[in-house]
């Protein structure tokens, strides 16, 4: 395998394009230089930060410190599910409904990608582990504040015509079920929107990184497609994991909306 | 009969009343004063307490949606989950004589919700409420929208459901309304309810 290694001056002369955006956002008077610029700043900090701890896991390669360091993204990516919320639910599930549910999803499909297709020895080799669970959790993520967003902002619009089904004896599994259809929907489109252009309007990040890397195209878009069909089976358990957890949550054991249960709209 | 006896709830003291089968107890109170949220606490629609039982059934020996099958609350501005009016009931058929009686349009089953005047919703919400033949209907201002013509042929509908022997708690602002329909009457006030002597 062979590939072009980048220096820091290959970093700094592409980071112009970031600066070139910003000088724009002063130009236009669009405020948003100051966010290009922390954005920026902190991906490259997390990202150096991430290369580094990578690479003390590859050396290492314990099931404890690749354990811990896979929770940690679960639960970086379940403060990212409650910042994507416009309604909260109240109390301790507001951020462990999101991220509770991504734990059962995203681990379950890496496991299973894991065991069953690329085997690696040990199975738990970070090496393998940690970016493919980053994959999934990152797109199951997206799935998951979508259902959760779609369902809240539904129940709280249809909260008349739930509540006129209540009051005729209907359960409250029938009174939302229109609006789990509308979020498990929702959830699902960024996953089928891709897997419908990928190849044709897009080359993924994954598969470019490795032809990059020089991996043959060939086995590069195997992978890609190992991981599209990994990210699509985790979205659909995580959003619908998020979005049943979320019917329990607004409905009580006399078949009861429980608006109570939620924050007020937070304004973005 | 329908069984009251210390029902709260937040915003509304304990409440203690009974009333009859085929029996109307109207409703009353300023705005805010608490009236729905005594007729959503009866229908246990929100979080309550007390003891609330029909025939000498208590209401926590039956699921909520059991309990909401006997005792149907009527939303002042009800909710409609389908586009049109059909879809709303289990047999249309079965409900044109009632919406003729409301002088309702004979067509209105296919016409879709969103088309509909203030005044056709509600009485299309009575018909949808009487189609589950209940033993109590609990009554949001079912007529604030409607015409005098129209409001007399609600109350001459209920008042057969009534003779049936249907209970009705029945909130209304009019006072002439009030005394045609009930003869006794509770009064809500700041989340106090008694019953007018």
């Amino acid at each position: 395998m062979n590939y072009i290694q980048l220096g820091y001056s290959d970093l700094a002369n592409a980071a112009l394009l970031v600066v070139a955006n910003a000088a724009l956002s002063i130009t236009l008077h669009l405020g948003l230089e100051r966010r290009i610029l922390v954005a920026a700043a902190r991906m490259v900090v997390q990202l150096s930060l991430v290369g580094l701890v990578l690479k003390l896991l590859f050396v290492a390669v314990s099931p404890l410190w690749t354990g811990l360091a896979a929770l940690a993204m679960v639960l970086f990516a379940g403060q990212e599910v409650l910042a994507r919320q416009d309604r909260r639910f109240s109390g301790w599930w507001a951020y462990g409904l999101g991220t509770g549910s991504m734990l059962f999803a995203a681990g379950l499909v890496t496991l299973f990608g894991l065991t069953t297709a690329l085997r690696p020895d040990p199975w738990y080799h970070p090496q393998y582990a940690i970016p493919l669970l980053g994959m999934v959790l990152g797109n199951t993520m997206t799935g998951v504040s979508l259902g959760l967003q779609t369902l809240t902002a539904q129940v709280v619009e249809q909260r008349a015509a739930i509540e006129a089904r209540l009051a005729l004896g209907e359960t409250i599994r029938t009174a939302l079920l229109p609006m789990v259809r509308k979020a498990l929907r929702s959830a699902s489109l960024p996953i089928l929107n891709a897997m419908g252009t990928t190849g044709l309007v897009s080359l993924p990040g994954m598969m470019t990184g490795q032809i990059l890397g020089g991996v043959e195209p060939a086995e590069a878009v195997k992978y890609q497609i190992l991981i599209m069909f990994l990210i699509s089976g985790g979205t659909a358990a995580g959003a619908v994991a998020a979005v049943l957890g979320g019917v329990g949550r607004l409905g009580d054991h006399r078949h009861r909306l429980r608006l109570d249960r939620l924050g007020p709209k937070r304004e973005n | 009969m329908l069984e009251v006896e210390g029902l709260s709830r937040p915003g509304l003291e304990p409440a203690t009343f009974a009333v009859a089968a085929g029996e109307c107890l109207a409703v009353w109170g300023a705005s805010g004063a608490g009236k729905s949220l005594l007729l959503r606490a009866v229908a246990d629609l929100d979080p309550n307490h007390g003891r609330v039982s029909l025939d000498g059934v208590s209401r926590e020996a039956m699921t909520g949606p059991d309990w909401r099958r006997r005792v149907v609350y009527l939303a002042a501005e009800p909710g409609w989950w389908a586009e049109r009016v059909i879809d709303h009931f289990d047999d249309w058929t079965l409900q044109a004589s009632g919406a003729e009686r409301l002088l309702l349009p004979a067509d209105i089953g296919e016409a879709p919700v969103a088309r509909l005047s203030t005044g056709e919703r509600q009485r299309l919400a009575i018909l949808r409420a009487l189609e589950r033949r209940p033993s109590v209907l609990l009554l949001d201002e079912p007529t604030a929208a409607l015409d005098a013509a129209a409001r007399d042929a609600v109350e001459a509908l209920l008042a057969e459901r009534r003779a049936a022997g249907t209970a009705l708690l029945w909130v209304t602002h009019d006072a002439a309304q009030s005394n045609r329909i009930a003869r006794r009457r509770l009064v809500v006030e700041t989340g106090r309810v008694r019953e007018e002597a």
